[in-house]
């Protein structure tokens, strides 16, 4: 059913909004990614963007600054039509962003870094590269960031390349401050900060947009809310007027209680082993085993090092040391090509660079890892590519005009499921599903956590790698903790409890006695 | 006080002065000053077409026509002086740098407007110049005694005993380095070939940065161009001839990454003269100069191999005791 | 219905009957004519009729034999070449390799050496040069546009070490049999020569794993990889198979000069280049054909032969074949433009 959007305007906001967009539409080839959206952001106040992958959210964003041009409709600062023709103009205008990835320099300086397109100038018009120092140190120390802003960013870690493009942000006199995920790459220490960062912003008056899909933060540091669906406006208003529910029924639509498939694990015998894995900067000391039928979460936060112990378990790097058994037989695997052979298959997290060749069309995506099987000596044969295609698409259930298609023209969804297809068609005995429902739309990824449980009722064995606690709760027989590279926990049973899972994954009562 | 870090540069510099010592060994003179002044304006035309390159190379691009760009230059300034021999060397100079820089925006165009890889218009466009000087000359040698000696003497005319041409390349040193380190276009440069994406984040135009980059170098190939013609008083369809792969490798041995967004003018430089340094070098050692084809060879390979090795990407360091390179208490 | 339509049904936890994918949309006979080759072989028919009509000596069966010569050698590198440029590398030491495989082959023919073994050194020093750019590139991780450009001044700097300003001439006389002997009236051993690898190298890219690797390889290597692709092997196959076709290059274009200098193909790996770029090989990797490659080997020919029919001089033949590789990749992007 339709939601009903009475909530629109309910609530009359305080004060002139800074930036007010009306009517704004995006079109592109064959997609209309803005139809008519309307945003208003007041100083002082964080405003939280929500809405599905898909709605129009980073469309918004790139519109606000400066990088995509509206096709309709009018932005209007203070009240005044403006225009932001280039990153510029926006900057210029007082509209700065924090980018959901970061968008830096790594062989620039870190004061540069900051500066880069509205540096101080000497009297002869050069770059004033000691006031860019200084005036990048002082940003720097104001976030309480303890950066030499003359080293390189290649230098520094993820997030203090975070605080960089945050100080960046702050260099340019901003009247309206974009935030688009911010705290996606943050630990939870860091993502206290960021709040801390929020709170003085909005004390200093200035207007806030908080993108955002978790809704603990949402409701911790939002004032008010506007809500997108589909590339449309479907309502906004004050954030202490509505609840959780509301808002998720307004993204879809409809209530959506997340509701994984229920299952009773049938654990066949031992299908996987590994002892003492070892890399020397990545990970130590992983033991576990996998049964047949089993699905098996490993939870941590960004960074734990899970997926680098996934990737050195197939192949893509080498552990230092460690073994693993299949079946009980030891097997060395130094590629993924070996990976595969011995039936173990890994769909990784970053879905366009790893796991689709996106230009390629998806029966051959799909077949690439089965080349050995489809082919006669070394031969491609087409009809038999086109029927492994067809049978694990379907399975699937994938949408797209034909399997010639290329990959690159589907929806993330879709993609997921060419991804996930293209390695089950391998026939494997082992998956591991890195992040599987990253960044696709809910009913994709109900349809996957549905997938994962046939399989394993199916007899594979399964690992999901996934940072999200409910799907790790809703859907793992049991749950490996690591944190630091290690592996700090396994749980199982009643002991599976969000509270347990983010204890150790966060280390919480374990430094505090050093 | 700067730390005092083994930089590229620093290497560089090292392994010149090694490369002078060795040759000093067998043959002392080359490295009096005279000498060195002379091996520094021998190499003069190389350091300002490396230059140029290096720009072009920071925005992710390559240009394969600077020497053609060169002959071209230098073509058309030989034949208006065979019509008008006493034009003031001013004007000459201008219709070099203007005809450079419209060759460049040539090349810079296909690749900005059209989105051409930079690699197949300047090999397209090298072959095009060379043509056109040939249908310019009719295929003929413009040769010394038809050049008017005004035309000849300005690379020749010294100040405080250095020649001209030498303090042509110092002026473009000078300029190039104040354009890379002091200016919002020369930072750009590197902004749009470090991360291109990042670039359009900033405001910057990632097409036009590029054809400003080919104006530059173009613009300095057409001064080549004129110093290279008055300097061997001689211009024909085949002058400079496979320079641009001396000028690429300058770039690379300089430090330049290939992948753009890196590199510096010292580094460049000092590429340019190591180069210059072993053309000169052989004959006086008493080694035949058709060594020196494959030692430059050998230099680019391993300065790229150097490179690498520096820039080698590691693993992300997730455990504590190999952030703290020990094991945590 | 669009193709980016996501399941917001209300369906989503439910399972649909399988949904129905057609394989194709276009039939081969849709794709054959929409596609660039189609666009080249236009071009080269064009040229072909200007020919005619420019020179009553072209359309003898002997000038058109001699036609063949301007572009064989340079198309059985240009095979190889494609297939390196499809996943993403470059070698532009080809004609560098031409000249050290020509130098080792002069010399064995000076110490006396029959021709079946300068054939084998011929190809081993293209084998040999190709491993060589291979490791550099495969094993140290070396960007190949700057590893060839140091080796393209390596391989002819070695020649030049050995040669100087000097020649080698004393090729046996069997040995001319390769660049200028006929295999049956008009068709010369290169023709055939070029025509066998043609039909080789079309099937190898586009009928086998391997060559569906190159292509994967090309449009993404780190997803390749993933997928269990062997990356480094394939593209140190693809140099080692480049080295190897310019020796071959190398046996036919000494074997038709009959004689070695240093300066021997100068120049020739950008025509190369060219050849491949105006097959429409995508320079940036990815896509490409080898059909392609042929018919942009015979438009170049073409060009060239009846320009130089016309009595217009070589360099002036290259502002057309330089006009050309810009002026069809800028083409379509025009009218691209134009069309908004």
């Amino acid at each position: 059913m339709p939601y009903d959007t009475t909530y629109s305007g309910a609530q009359p906001p305080a004060g002139a909004p800074i930036l007010a967009l009306n009517g704004i539409e995006k079109v592109f080839p064959g997609v209309k990614a803005l139809d008519g959206v309307n945003l208003s952001l007041y100083p002082g106040q964080v405003t939280a963007l929500v809405g599905e992958n898909g709605a129009g959210k980073s469309t918004i964003v790139k519109i606000l600054t400066g990088i995509y041009q509206p096709d309709g409709g009018q932005i209007l600062l203070n009240g005044a039509p403006i225009a932001f023709p280039t990153a510029q103009h926006a900057a210029a205008a007082g509209v700065t962003a924090i980018h959901q990835e970061t968008v830096l320099f790594d062989e620039l300086t870190v004061a540069e870094n900051i500066f880069l397109g509205h540096a101080p100038r000497t009297r002869l018009g050069l770059l004033d590269w000691r006031a860019m120092r200084r005036d990048a140190q002082a940003i720097l120390t104001s976030i309480g960031a303890d950066i030499d802003p003359g080293v390189k960013l290649a230098e520094l870690g993820i997030a203090s390349k975070h605080l960089v493009a945050i100080s960046r942000a702050l260099s340019i006199d901003a009247r309206v401050v974009v935030m688009d995920e911010p705290t996606a790459a943050l630990s939870h220490k860091e993502i206290h900060e960021l709040y801390e960062l929020v709170e003085k912003l909005k004390a200093q008056g200035k207007a806030i947009l908080f993108i955002s899909h978790k809704f603990d933060e949402i409701f911790r540091i939002a004032d008010r809310y506007t809500v997108f669906r589909d590339g449309q406006f479907v309502a906004e208003g004050r954030i202490d007027e509505v609840s959780e529910g509301d808002l998720v029924q307004m993204m879809v639509g409809r209530s959506v209680d997340q509701v994984f498939p229920q299952r009773t694990p049938t654990l066949g015998e031992e299908i996987l082993t590994v002892a003492g894995y070892a890399h020397p900067t990545e990970f130590e000391d992983i033991n576990f085993t996998l049964r047949r039928g089993e699905i098996l979460g490993f939870y941590g936060l960004v960074g734990a090092g899970r997926s680098e112990f996934m990737q050195s378990l197939i192949g893509i790097t080498r552990p230092s040391k460690g073994a693993v058994k299949i079946e009980g037989h030891v097997r060395i695997i130094r590629s993924p090509a070996e990976a595969i052979r011995e039936g173990i298959v890994y769909v990784p997290e970053d879905r366009g660079k790893q796991g689709a060749i996106t230009a390629m069309p998806i029966f051959q995506n799909v077949t690439l890892p089965s080349l050995a099987h489809t082919s006669r000596n070394g031969f491609l044969q087409l009809a038999e590519e086109f029927d492994l295609a067809r049978e694990y698409t379907q399975r699937l259930d994938l949408r797209a005009a034909s399997l010639d298609t290329p990959v690159g023209s589907l929806s993330g969804g879709n993609q997921q499921k060419v991804v996930i297809a293209k390695w089950l068609a391998t026939k494997p005995r082992v998956i591991i599903l890195d992040e599987p429902t990253k960044g696709i739309d809910i009913g994709s990824k109900a349809a996957v956590h549905e997938f994962m449980a046939e399989l394993a009722a199916e007899g594979l064995a399964v690992i999901m790698v996934s940072s999200e606690l409910p799907e790790i709760l809703g859907m793992s027989d049991r749950v490996i903790v690591m944190r630091e590279g290690r592996i700090v926990a396994e749980v199982s049973g009643d002991e599976m409890t969000p509270q347990t899972l983010v204890r150790h994954a966060a280390g919480i009562g374990q430094e505090d006695a050093a | 006080m700067i730390p005092f870090r083994l930089t590229r540069e620093v290497l560089l510099a090292f392994a010149l002065l090694v490369l002078l010592v060795l040759v000093a060994t067998r043959f002392p003179g080359f490295v009096a000053p005279s000498n060195l002044a002379a091996v520094f304006n021998d190499t003069s035309a190389l350091i300002i077409l490396a230059l140029g390159q290096f720009i072009v190379i920071l925005t992710r691009c390559i240009d394969l026509s600077v020497a053609a760009n060169l002959a071209l230059t230098g073509m058309v300034c030989a034949l208006l002086n065979t019509v008008a021999p006493d034009l003031p060397i001013v004007f000459t100079l201008g219709l070099a740098l203007a005809l450079g820089a419209t060759l460049g925006a040539v090349n810079g165009f296909f690749v900005w407007k059209l989105d051409i890889p930079p690699i197949v218009v300047t090999l397209g466009t090298m072959v095009i110049f060379r043509g056109i000087i040939f249908l310019i000359s009719d295929g003929q040698w413009v040769n010394a005694h038809e050049m008017s000696p005004r035309f000849t003497a300005f690379p020749r005319y010294e100040i405080l005993g250095i020649p001209m041409l030498s303090w042509c390349a110092v002026l473009v040193i000078a300029l190039v380095y104040v354009l890379v380190t002091r200016t919002s276009l020369g930072r750009s440069f590197f902004a749009v070939g470090g991360n291109p994406h990042a670039a359009v984040y900033t405001g910057i135009d990632v097409g036009r940065t590029q054809f400003l980059a080919f104006v530059i170098s173009g613009t300095l190939a057409g001064l080549a161009g004129y110093l290279w013609v008055s300097r061997y008083a001689v211009a024909y369809v085949d002058i400079a001839g496979g320079f641009e792969l001396d000028v690429v490798a300058a770039c690379v041995i300089g430090g330049a990454a290939i992948s753009g967004g890196a590199g510096s003018v010292f580094g460049i430089v000092l590429g340019a003269l190591f180069l210059g340094v072993i053309k000169n070098a052989l004959p006086v050692v008493d080694i035949s100069p058709f060594w020196q084809l494959a030692i430059s060879g050998s230099a680019i390979i391993i300065a790229v191999a150097l490179n690498a090795r520096s820039g080698r990407a590691k693993g992300r360091i997730i455990l504590r005791k190999a952030e703290h390179a020990h094991e945590p208490v | 219905m669009s193709l980016s339509e996501t399941a917001l049904s209300p369906a989503a936890t439910q399972r649909r009957d399988p949904r129905q994918i057609p394989d194709r949309l276009t039939t081969r006979g849709q794709r054959v004519l929409k596609s660039w080759e189609a666009l080249l072989l236009l071009v080269g028919i064009a040229i072909f009729i200007a020919n005619c009509f420019a020179s009553p000596y072209f359309l003898s069966p002997w000038s058109l034999s001699d036609a063949t010569f301007n572009f064989t050698e340079k198309a059985m590198i240009a095979f190889a070449m494609a297939l390196l440029i499809i996943s993403g590398e470059i070698d532009l030491s080809v004609a560098a390799i031409i000249a050290l495989a020509s130098t080792a082959m002069g010399a064995a023919a000076t110490a006396g050496f029959g021709t079946p073994v300068l054939v084998g050194i011929g190809l081993g020093t293209g084998l040999l040069c190709g491993v060589f750019n291979g490791v550099l590139v495969t094993r140290l991780g070396l960007p190949s546009i700057v590893v060839t450009i140091g080796t393209m001044s390596l391989f002819r700097g070695l020649s030049y070490i050995v040669l100087g300003d000097g020649a080698y001439r004393g090729y046996p006389e069997s040995f001319a049999f390769f660049g200028q002997g006929y295999v049956f009236w008009v068709v010369s051993f290169e023709f055939v020569l070029f025509a066998v690898l043609a039909v080789i190298f079309t099937v190898l890219l586009h009928k086998t794993n391997f060559g569906r690797a190159v292509f994967s390889i090309g449009n993404n290597a780190t997803a390749s990889l993933f997928s269990g692709v062997r990356v480094p092997r394939v593209k140190m196959m693809l140099f080692l198979l480049t080295g190897v076709m310019s020796g071959v290059a190398a046996i036919c274009l000494t074997s038709r000069l009959g004689s070695t200098r240093p300066s021997i193909g100068l120049g020739m790996e950008l025509e190369v280049v060219t050849m491949v770029v105006l097959g429409g090989v995508s320079i940036l990797g990815g896509s490409g054909s080898i059909p392609g490659v042929v018919i942009a080997a015979f438009v170049l020919g073409l060009l060239t032969f009846g320009l130089g029919l016309l009595n217009v001089p070589g360099i002036v033949i290259s502002i057309f074949t330089g006009a050309l590789l810009i002026g069809v990749i800028a083409l379509p992007r025009l009218i691209q433009k134009w069309r908004g």
